[in-house]
């Protein structure tokens, strides 16, 4: 084993900046697709476990469509077959303005979507079906039932599971590399070809997604403890997925 | 002149039916001029990953602190970081262990057996923490030792419970496989990307990849699903 270390890269020169910029679009890019999904997923999830069929059968689609194909091949779909498809001045704008960074949101908050429908699912369906039926029976309709009795109490349930489907987003969002989104993983492997000290590279970008990993199941822990509703704490109640 | 969306798909099946072989033998089972294909990474990766899985999973239920700390840091350094920074550390990391360059299917090969056997270690736990206690004390009261125990009693039962999520994980793996295509390993995807360098035609080709890997995905989630009523016919 011949390799001499050199830590000083990680300071002198570009190379601090750009994972400085590189973890800024990492959670530039989680963020905003964490919310895509958030809303595709609490939808399609509450869909799933509505009493109308057509409603059923559609976010299964959605869910069993993005969920079963790699999350790589979106990727490559959203950025190199979609914009084809868009009218001249959409598509001329979006190459003016990142169409990685945007075809990268699509794939990461589509595909997450699909899967935290699922996380959303089996947190309604933890709820006991007589809730509902109460809900209902006190007058109120669908729509209010779970708006104001379902997803309150499902939001919290899946907090757990659902924490840990944002992990996976986080880290899911180094594939966006492969269609050039300048991300953390995408700047340690820029670091590499610089400086040729691929273990100091990896070693930084490796422990700033550990860093990152544990702040937020950290974070979340306490907000689960926070949101907990007394009586009502669900230990392991909503299986990880 | 401006085209309606629609129009503007004009799909072309030929280039589908031009690459099939390519796509199909080389790309997803990996029979060809290169060494590669989505199978020939996904199979050997599951059996190792298992196999490295058992011993992860056990360590972490061992009692001595020095087994159960290390193997607990394992597991969560492994799911705590993207795959893909994975496969970048053994494809810089190999290297200068080794000496000399080893091919792109070794090095994903290694780096999937690595990453995978901490998901598949918590798999194994979860299936022997599945098994009642008293099916331990049962056997240690027919007077096995432990380790007799573990292999006889326990880990049967437990790797009958494992099952359906043996099939998920490998659903994942499969999935994930894709990703060995960054390092230049050529599976479906690479093979797709390949094909679509020389034919421009990426609407067509990644569409018809998708659907190849979402009827494997499909099929097999279906199968665990039915495996799993199988196994717990109460619940669900």
């Amino acid at each position: 084993m011949s390799y001499t270390f050199n830590w000083s890269v990680l300071w002198t020169g570009q190379a601090g900046g750009w994972l400085l910029d590189g973890l800024i679009t990492t959670i530039e890019i989680s963020f905003l697709a964490w919310w895509l999904a958030v809303v595709l997923g609490i939808g399609s999830g509450a869909m799933r476990t509505a009493p109308m069929a057509p409603l059923r059968w559609a976010a299964a689609a959605y869910v069993e469509f993005f969920r079963n194909v790699p999350l790589l091949v979106w990727m490559f779909f959203w950025y190199f077959a979609v914009p084809p498809l868009l009218p001249d001045t959409v598509r001329e704008w979006l190459f003016d303005h990142g169409a990685e960074f945007w075809a990268a949101l699509c794939a990461l908050g589509v595909y997450h979507g699909a899967r935290f429908s699922e996380v959303i699912r089996a947190g309604i369906q933890a709820i006991p079906k007589t809730q509902f039926e109460a809900a209902v029976s006190t007058g109120l309709t669908v729509t209010q039932a779970y708006r104001l009795i379902i997803l309150p109490i499902a939001l919290r349930l899946i907090i757990p599971p659902a924490t840990n489907e944002s992990l996976n987003l986080l880290k899911n969002s180094s594939v966006a590399l492969t269609i050039g989104v300048a991300e953390l993983t995408f700047q340690t492997r820029q670091i590499e070809t610089y400086t040729a000290k691929a273990f100091e590279a990896l070693a930084a970008g490796t422990v700033i997604y550990l860093l990152l990993c544990l702040t937020i199941a950290t974070l979340m822990a306490r907000v689960e403890r926070r949101f907990a509703i007394p009586g009502m704490i669900a230990q392991g109640a909503v299986g990880e997925n | 002149m401006r085209k309606a969306p629609w129009e503007k798909i004009n799909v072309e099946l030929r280039v589908i039916a031009d690459n099939f072989a390519f796509l199909i033998l080389q790309g997803f089972f990996g029979f060809g001029a290169f060494t590669g294909g989505t199978l020939r990474l996904a199979v050997p990766a599951i059996v190792l990953g298992f196999l490295l899985g058992i011993f992860i999973g056990l360590g972490r239920l061992a009692r001595s602190r020095w087994i159960h700390v290390p193997m607990t840091i394992y597991v969560e350094f492994f799911r705590g970081v993207p795959l893909v920074m994975v496969i970048f550390w053994f494809w810089f990391i190999i290297p200068v262990l080794v000496g000399k360059s080893l091919p792109e299917y070794s090095v994903a090969l290694i780096a999937f057996v690595v990453f995978e056997a901490a998901y598949l270690g918590e798999i194994v736990r979860a299936g022997i923490q599945s098994v009642p206690r008293g099916q331990v004390e049962a056997a240690t009261a027919t007077g096995l030792t432990r380790a007799q125990a573990m292999r006889h009693v326990i880990l049967p039962q437990a790797f009958r419970n494992m099952i359906p999520a043996l099939v998920t994980q490998f659903i994942v793996l499969l999935k994930d496989t894709s990703l060995a295509s960054i390092i230049g390993y050529v599976d479906l995807t690479k093979a797709a990307q390949i094909v679509n360098n020389r034919e421009i035609r990426p609407f067509e080709l990644y569409l018809f990849i998708a659907a190849i890997y979402w009827a494997c995905s499909y099929g097999m989630s279906r199968y665990a699903h039915a495996l799993e009523r199988r196994l717990n016919p109460q619940a669900a």
